[in-house]
């Protein structure tokens, strides 16, 4: 009984050390130095203020892309389409943020953020829509979904935004930007920008929403028995687009925010942006909890940041990085196996403890 | 959920302080008078199988020349995943106090701006873009029209069909560039061939590039000049199963000789490759850079005549190869001018 309680916060630690331990003995394998290339990522992640403002921009998207995920996970659907939603909350707060120019500098923030976000969550509401009236798996349109957003956004900043000859948009006015001096300053040219606070905040919103309102309590009953649900005079139907319309509104808000804080433009994408996957595995290491994933996303900014560096510093390839991050993901899958060691390790504990006992009493 | 977050970060903290202090071991060996540079890629790794392994290549072939090994003693890469890596890619590297930083790509272009003004110290060089106002960034150009107007003559020499093809990777100014002479080339041959232009959209799907190639094929285009980064890979494998099928094709390689890309079970598909020499660029800057005479502030371009782009032979006829030649003697004397746009 004991682990139980702990079992929430033991399962991504193991799998922490796990996937850190694997990724070791694969670089002591290759004749790598594990112990200088770990040194490196750390320093290359935490190692002066710069470094500490670049991991902090880069959990902003992270964060956002995994509370979209999570959010779609409580109310029991798989969205997928995280990165497509990034990507149109990206292409909506830059198209706006060019447009609107003539507009104050705070109000056209506002707007184009909005714009971001809602265009995400038109684009996942799309699939809720489907799913709430046609029974559609929402695995299968958020997957197409994506791939709609990439090729509609290629065409769009090819045909509209961008000049002749040129395959990005041209950048929005610094007065939409949400670089600032101070923070410039602060952490010595890195790209943090204030979008690092709403993202926070947001958690903590989202956290709020789950716990201590009625619709996101609905949500989350809906995750866990749809029928029961419908039963006890839920709508069920508004509830699962609410639930994809909220998921996307913040893997948009995500784009938003890394759009107009991080590119500052928008350009032609090879592929989608990874950032969307990225946020399941942040979401999925600590169980889809809001406040969590603050932390589930610094780690995985660190290895991503971090990992630059080794690199750098050593001969070592960034692809072992990468297979760290795996490492992590798959501890974190097969959690079973950890939950089922640790009971194990339990009863093995508890029946000592009563033969001890017994043998004590037996004198 | 309290105890969840505490736990992470503790765990956070933990491999911290487990790890803290016995990084960067080797870094602060040697500080001689060496010279040190290092290259950030613009999406793709350095066996992009192009650009990018082409800038690596000329990179350790000087690093050999001058025998420094790989790490921040010598020479060293960064790899851009995606392009929010690049502001960090770059800085990394000032950080590690590599002396010349070579932007591969025009896509790095307004990052080598910023951070050419905020490290004055540092020589920066971009490749394929011009980046003016700074002392300390060169930009290094390649007259790809020229090769590629050669890549054009060969194309028009060998089809049967009358029909070439051309498949490029994003489309601006650079890739244009390609198409245009290209086109070019091609008619000056002979105005009546068609050329089919196909963009990918991207640089590094293979998997469109094969399609887009297999329907330029089935069409009864009968070579394909591709400049499309990895998205050219596709367009080799296209052409090899259509030629496994006894239908012979071409392509026509860019940026390096792309002849081992060509081979399969019974021959080769590669006709020539129009390649820019961006590792001669890399060495030529670096060798510079280290003797303190840093081209910065200035516009290098690369062409025919220094044999910074050229066309390859790799599997032209005899016929060809000599109209080719007439042709880059024509443009090195001057006798011909290609139009870039």
């Amino acid at each position: 009984m004991k682990f139980k309680v702990k079992s929430s916060w033991v399962v991504p630690l193991v799998a922490i050390i796990a996937g850190f331990v694997v990724g070791a003995i694969i670089m002591l394998i290759f004749g790598y130095d594990p112990i200088q290339n770990y040194g490196s990522l750390l320093s290359g992640a935490f190692g002066g203020v710069y470094s500490i403002g670049e991991t902090m921009r880069n959990m902003t998207p992270l964060i956002l892309t995994a509370l979209g995920f999570s959010v779609a996970s409580k109310a029991g659907f798989f969205n997928i389409g995280g990165s497509g939603q990034y990507l149109m909350g990206w292409f909506g707060s830059v198209i706006v943020a060019l447009h609107f120019s003539n507009l104050p500098g705070w109000l056209l923030i506002i707007i184009s953020i909005l714009a971001g976000a809602l265009l995400g969550g038109l684009w996942s509401g799309i699939a809720g829509v489907l799913r709430a009236y046609f029974g559609t798996s929402e695995v299968i349109t958020t997957i197409m979904l994506n791939y709609i957003s990439l090729y509609f956004v290629n065409f769009a900043v090819k045909d509209w935004l961008a000049g002749k000859g040129a395959d990005s948009s041209p950048n929005i006015p610094a007065k939409a930007s949400l670089r600032g001096n101070f923070l410039e300053n602060l952490t010595a040219n890195s790209t943090l920008h204030w979008g690092f606070l709403v993202a926070v905040l947001v958690c903590f919103v989202v956290w709020f929403y789950f716990n201590r309102m009625k619709s996101g309590f609905e949500l989350r009953s809906v995750g866990l028995n749809e029928q029961a649900s419908k039963y006890a005079g839920m709508n069920v139907k508004q509830t699962i687009i609410a639930a994809m319309l909220i998921s996307g509104l913040l893997a948009g808000l995500g784009g938003a925010l890394d759009g107009l804080g991080n590119f500052q433009n928008i350009s032609v994408s090879n592929s989608l942006p990874q950032v969307g996957y990225d946020g399941m595995a942040v979401a999925l290491l600590v169980n889809y909890s809001p406040i969590g994933i603050i932390f589930s996303a610094l780690l995985f900014s660190a290895l991503q940041i971090g990992g630059m560096s080794i690199s750098v510093f050593s001969d070592t390839p960034t692809e072992i990085v990468s297979i760290v991050t795996a490492a992590i993901i798959f501890f974190v899958a097969i959690k079973y196996v950890i939950e089922l060691l640790i009971s194990k390790y339990n009863k093995k504990q508890k029946s000592k403890k009563m033969t001890i006992k017994q043998e004590g009493s037996g004198e | 959920m309290k105890k969840k977050a505490t736990a992470l970060l503790a765990a956070t903290l933990m491999l911290g302080t487990v790890l803290v202090g016995c990084g960067n071991k080797n870094s602060s060996s040697s500080k001689g008078t060496k010279h040190t540079v290092a290259l950030v890629t613009d999406g793709g790794g350095i066996d992009d199988k192009s650009f990018n392994q082409s800038a690596w290549k000329g990179m350790k072939a000087w690093g050999k020349q001058h025998k420094l090994s790989k790490g921040v003693n010598g020479y060293n890469y960064a790899q851009s995943n995606s392009d929010s890596d690049f502001t960090p890619n770059v800085n990394k590297l000032i950080k590690a106090k590599y002396q010349t930083i070579f932007g591969i790509g025009y896509k790095l272009a307004p990052v080598i701006d910023k951070s050419a003004k905020q490290n004055p110290k540092t020589n920066f060089a971009i490749i394929d873009d011009v980046v003016k106002g700074h002392k300390n960034v060169a930009s290094v150009t390649f007259k790809t029209e020229q090769s590629s107007f050669l890549a054009g003559v060969a194309a028009a020499k060998t089809t049967k069909t009358k029909k070439v093809g051309f498949v490029g990777g994003i489309k601006s100014d650079v890739i244009t560039t390609f198409e245009k002479g290209y086109i070019q080339g091609v008619h000056a041959v002979d105005p009546s061939i068609k050329v089919d232009v196909k963009y990918v959209g991207s640089f590094t799907k293979a998997d469109v590039g094969n399609s887009l190639a297999s329907a330029m094929y089935n069409n009864g285009e009968d070579v394909i000049f591709h400049a499309a980064g990895g998205s050219g890979s596709g367009v080799f494998t296209a052409a090899k199963d259509k030629a496994k099928n006894s239908n012979k094709v071409w392509v026509i390689g860019v940026d390096q000789d792309q002849k081992a890309d060509g081979k399969y079970k019974g021959g080769n598909v590669t006709l020539a490759s129009a390649v820019k020499e961006v590792g001669n660029s890399v060495k030529d800057l670096s060798n510079k850079a280290m003797k303190g005479n840093f081209p910065g502030g200035k516009v290098v371009t690369y062409s025919l005549k220094d044999k910074g782009v050229d066309l390859v032979n790799d599997n032209m006829s005899a016929a060809t190869q000599k109209a080719v030649q007439q042709y880059k003697d024509k443009i090195i004397n001057g006798d011909l001018k290609v139009k870039a746009e």
